[in-house]
């Protein structure tokens, strides 16, 4: 058989797939919205200024981080990891699904990270323990799109990051921590028990900035 | 007269006969790795690069959602649009999209639906805001910013 031609077929499928083919993209930055708010709910509980860590951001995309200008975006993470690290009243009460309290949290911390907290955290005016520490974003309506990835982006590296040191990973380790596998996936359940990922984005005022 | 005429016994072709068979291989390659496109993208979509990406691990729950400007500016206008599936949904069509996107899928994961938003870099955040309180109030809260992985040198 005369197989000169199979080669040039197969050259035209093969270019075929290769200007169709898109390779699949399923990555990104996640995030779980609030729960739908009742209508009939009672008003929100007011937390404690000091619980929550604020990012504000105008319209010409400048950055307003606990009340004070902040021009190093990069800075950010090392604040939150700082902020959600606090410990500063940590409390004995059981919450969210792992039941697990602060102070368990605190003693499950490998030692480096816990010597790192006594010599520089524990201030009373930052997060009483990570069960209570919710960080906030709250974005103009004129604010560039980019600067709220690159926002959510330090926020989600500073909790990688506490979660990865927990269990003894780096935060790129933690992040590529396979759930479909039982080991791996009991280990992702450890570094994340007791200390929820709590971003919240703030309905934007329309006015100002 | 031909006296420097070489006389060489072997034959000077390369074998072509593992050809296809190279070829072939490759192809098949291709038609693995290749998601057709579903549906065509009809605003613009360059996306901000981001580090920490997560990997979503169920396909079937996401669904996609993209934000931008429109290509076609003439008939369009220029202020950026919601696309879902094929066409231009408002803001107040976000709703019912999504309960026709979870009727698709079986009713245990009808919760799971995970929104995939890709979103161009030039949108205002203020159209975003809108889309994620109407996904609140839709019920489906998984969403995810999709994003290419940021290089190591930038």
């Amino acid at each position: 058989m005369n197989a000169g031609s199979m080669a040039d077929i197969a050259f035209l499928l093969l270019i075929f797939f290769l200007v169709t083919t898109q390779i699949a993209t399923n990555k990104g930055l996640t995030l779980l919205l609030p729960p739908k708010q009742e209508e009939d709910e009672p008003i929100e509980i007011k937390q404690q200024q000091r619980n929550i860590f604020k990012i504000q951001v105008n319209s010409a995309d400048r950055l307003l981080v606990e009340d004070e200008p902040l021009d190093d975006i990069g800075e950010i993470r090392n604040m939150v990891y700082d902020f959600v690290l606090n410990f500063g009243k940590p409390s004995d009460v059981r919450k969210g699904k792992a039941e697990v309290s602060d102070r368990e949290v605190y003693e499950s911390l490998p030692p480096a990270m816990k010597s790192y907290i006594t010599r520089n955290l524990g201030s009373a005016e930052s997060s009483d323990g990570p069960s209570g520490a919710i960080v906030s974003v709250k974005a103009d309506r004129g604010s560039s799109y980019e600067i709220f990835i690159t926002i959510l982006d330090e926020l989600n590296a500073a909790y990688n990051r506490v979660y990865g040191e927990r269990v003894g990973l780096t935060d790129e380790e933690f992040r590529k921590l396979n759930r479909n596998d039982p080991r791996q996936k009991a280990l992702y359940d450890k570094a994340r028990a007791g200390i929820p990922k709590a971003i919240s984005i703030a309905e934007p005022s329309s006015v100002g900035g | 007269m031909s006296k420097f005429k070489k006389k060489s016994e072997s034959s000077q072709d390369i074998p072509t006969a593992a050809l296809p068979d190279i070829i072939f291989m490759l192809l098949f390659f291709f038609m693995v790795t290749t998601v057709l496109r579903e549906t065509e993208v009809k605003v613009e979509q360059r996306i901000p690069r981001a580090e920490q990406l997560v990997k979503l691990e169920k396909k079937k729950l996401v669904t996609y959602l993209y934000v931008g400007k429109p290509k076609d500016q003439d008939a369009f206008g220029s202020e950026p649009l919601i696309q879902a599936n094929d066409a231009f949904i408002g803001i107040d069509g976000i709703v019912q999209w999504v309960q026709q996107e979870k009727s698709k899928l079986s009713e245990v994961e009808r919760d799971q639906i995970t929104i995939s938003m890709k979103v161009d870099n030039e949108t205002k955040m203020g159209i975003i805001v809108d889309v994620q309180t109407e996904l609140r109030e839709a019920n489906a809260r998984k969403i995810m910013y999709a994003t290419p992985q940021k290089s190591e040198d930038n």
